[in-house]
């Protein structure tokens, strides 16, 4: 009782990504709780993923086997869900921010009047104190995100309602396998014992899932353009750079909004975090939610024309001045060096 | 003809972030944003007024929560076509986290009543939160279509429409009612209107009439269709206990300013000399090449 739970999200015969992210976070929180990870799995056709969610160390898997859990729509997922939780009363519930993660959240902490917290990019555990209510609180989920439009990070915290929910985005936490032949105790849910007929309203009646054309989280070298940019066709320089020395266009979320390039390319709180080995940040300023997503890269060079852009604290290079003047003296200059 | 009801928030412009948009104490300075008609609820008023052409008697009702100066943005969407506006205001709503708000909300939507369809938008750009849609749906017991980009059809009180995921694109079906979340790919919305926007510029609600100059409340009296209906938390028959910060389960613990780790950075020219030294490095240091 009063375990971790994380809900794995399936699709097209796979488990995601960050769902595998969020059990290895589940886990060393539930260790630090001295609790069971859980893992719920609703689908169809769901013989042999047991064993690939045990090996992130989970301790009890529930998993509903039922047409009418895929593909996904909300509502028999949120009744399986909150008719679980109802009964394991889990202390904490994690869950992608993805367009599953995000349209099941809302719903399932509407139902059971918990807090939600969107796109953390950080989970601890800790104590809290209210001042005015005199009360103390030991071990709650610590839900750390940037907030609303600068350099400052919030930590949320739940105090009295359960459970203690969360979304993260893929790529924010690193996966980690614990044990290969780790077995998990698997329950078998009857998804029948929670759906009722008016749960089945929305119909899928066509369905299209493409693969991403664009794939930053594996590249090595990201450029990424800002506002600073200025428009859609300044960044072809960006396309030019990254062509000549092989790396990948990733952009902020003020050049997406401008429309300056495709919303799959943001980097930050709000889109992929990324880790390449180079970071090459063009017009950018760094608030705290474009940070959030690139921190972790190896070198970063900022191209900038304000000498106090606050992202070129972070840089190892900064080259001060205008992007379309410099970006394509680097592309000349790398190919005038490169043998 | 249907009835329907559009969410919209006015939120700030953290689009367009400037220099000044920080106090020196690291807090946000939001009067340095100017307040806006949250993007993706154009959208959903967009298809709204959609149905309204195919449908035409059909009413849209904008609903907002928020400070009395929030009634902006339901003239601007009364001038782009929408019928009428509500203002959800009261001080007992501060604080509230995205429960608490859907919980008031699902309050007016109740009051105003027999909604066939409700949209709003994905998520407002404040908080990029996407939580209150869903959560309204829930509060009144209803399905929900989130991300929608197009309505495919609508006949016989059954909807039919176009999501926009993350890794595609998906048709759905549903009986109505429902409540529909719009995504920033559906089409934009509609231009004012000259007449409307004639018209309704004096449509005001209590508050504002009560803080202008006398001749707003005769104008007011001789033509009572400008009047934006407004109610507190009394008015929608909200339980206090759920509203506001008492009623939201999240709590701020701690707001932290960021002090990045500043790295010893080399300081770099646009001079030929100085760009060709870093590509050199770079190809030298096997981080390009
Ligand atoms: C809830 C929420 C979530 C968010 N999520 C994200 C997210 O996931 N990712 C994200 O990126 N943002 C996100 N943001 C937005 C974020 O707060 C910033 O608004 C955004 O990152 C700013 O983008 P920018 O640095 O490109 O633009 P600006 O802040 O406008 O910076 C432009 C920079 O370009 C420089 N410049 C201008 N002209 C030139 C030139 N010719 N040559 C060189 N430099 C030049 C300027 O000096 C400036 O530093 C989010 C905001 C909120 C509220
Ligand atoms: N205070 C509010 N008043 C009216 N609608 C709101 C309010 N807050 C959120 N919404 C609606 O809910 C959507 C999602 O908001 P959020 O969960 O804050 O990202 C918005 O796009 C609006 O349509």
């Amino acid at each position: 009782m009063n375990n971790v739970c994380v809900y794995c999200e399936f699709e097209e015969g796979k488990i995601q990504e960050v769902s595998f992210e969020l059990l290895t976070k589940g886990r060393s929180l539930a260790n630090q709780l001295n609790c069971k990870l859980e893992a719920l799995l609703l689908g169809e056709n769901l013989g042999g993923l047991e064993k690939e969610i045990s090996r992130y160390g989970v301790d009890i898997l529930y998993m509903a086997d039922d047409k009418r859990l895929y593909p996904y729509t909300t509502l028999p997922h949120t009744a399986v869900a909150v008719g679980l939780f109802r009964e394991t009363k889990p202390q904490i519930v994690l869950m992608g921010a993805t367009s599953i993660g995000r349209d099941l959240g809302p719903r399932i902490s509407s139902s059971l009047t918990s807090g939600l917290t969107a796109d953390c990019t950080n989970l601890e555990i800790g104590d809290y104190e209210d001042k005015k209510a005199g009360k103390k609180y030991e071990h709650l989920l610590y839900q750390i995100r940037p907030a609303f439009g600068g350099n400052i990070v919030a930590t949320i915290v739940n105090p009295d309602n359960r459970p203690q929910m969360a979304t993260v985005r893929e790529g924010v936490m690193k996966k980690e396998i614990v044990s290969d032949t780790h077995k998990a105790e698997v329950v078998y849910l009857d998804a029948g014992q929670f759906l009722r007929e008016e749960d089945l309203v929305v119909k899928i009646i066509e369905r299209h899932m493409e693969t991403s054309k664009v794939n930053l989280k594996n590249s090595s070298i990201i450029i990424a353009g800002g506002y600073g940019v200025g428009s859609k066709e300044n960044f072809n320089l960006l396309y030019e750079l990254a062509h000549a020395i092989g790396a990948e266009v990733g952009a902020s979320r003020a050049a997406v909004d401008a429309g300056y390039t495709d919303k799959e390319r943001q980097i930050g709180q709000t889109g992929i975090t990324v880790r390449p080995k180079l970071y090459i940040a063009c017009g950018i300023s760094g608030q705290i939610q474009h940070i959030a997503g690139m921190q972790d890269s190896a070198m970063v060079i900022s191209i900038n024309n304000d000498a106090n852009a606050p992202i070129n604290k972070l840089a190892d290079y900064v080259i001060q001045g205008n992007l379309e003047t410099i970006i394509p003296k680097m592309i000349s200059y790398y190919k005038k060096n490169i043998k | 003809m249907y009835k329907i009801i559009v969410l919209a928030k006015q939120v700030p412009d953290t689009r367009n972030v400037g220099k000044d948009a920080m106090k020196a104490d690291g807090t946000v300075n939001r009067a340095a944003l100017p307040a806006i008609f949250n993007p993706e609820d154009l959208n959903a008023l967009e298809l709204a007024l959609e149905i309204k052409d195919q449908y035409p008697g059909t009413q849209i009702t904008l609903l907002t929560m928020g400070p009395v100066r929030a009634a902006e943005i339901l003239r601007e969407g009364m001038y782009r076509g929408a019928d009428a506006g509500v203002l959800l205001t009261d001080k007992a709503f501060a604080g509230s986290d995205t429960l608490a708000t859907s919980y008031a909300l699902s309050c007016a939507i109740r009051k105003i009543g027999d909604a066939d369809l409700i949209f709003a938008g994905r998520q407002a750009i404040d908080g990029d939160t996407a939580q209150v849609g869903p959560q309204v749906a829930d509060k009144l017991g209803i399905p929900q279509i989130t991300y929608a980009e197009e309505i495919v059809a609508l006949k016989d009180r059954v909807i039919q429409v176009k999501r926009r995921l993350e890794r595609g694109v998906e048709v759905v079906e549903s009986a109505l009612p429902v409540l529909i979340t719009a995504h920033s790919t559906a089409p934009d919305c509609r231009p004012r209107n000259a007449k409307r926007l004639m018209r309704f510029k004096r449509a005001t609600t209590l508050s504002e009439q009560h803080s202008a100059a006398d001749d707003y409340l005769a104008t007011h009296t001789a033509h009572p269709g400008l009047n934006i209906t407004e109610w507190c938390a009394k008015d929608v028959n909200s339980d206090l206990v759920q509203l506001g910060l008492g009623g939201s389960p999240t709590k701020v613990r701690q707001v932290e300013n960021i002090v990045f780790q500043a790295k010893e950075s080399k300081v770099l020219s646009t001079a030929d000399a100085d760009i060709e030294w870093l590509m050199q490095e770079l190809i030298s240091q096997h981080t390009i090449g």
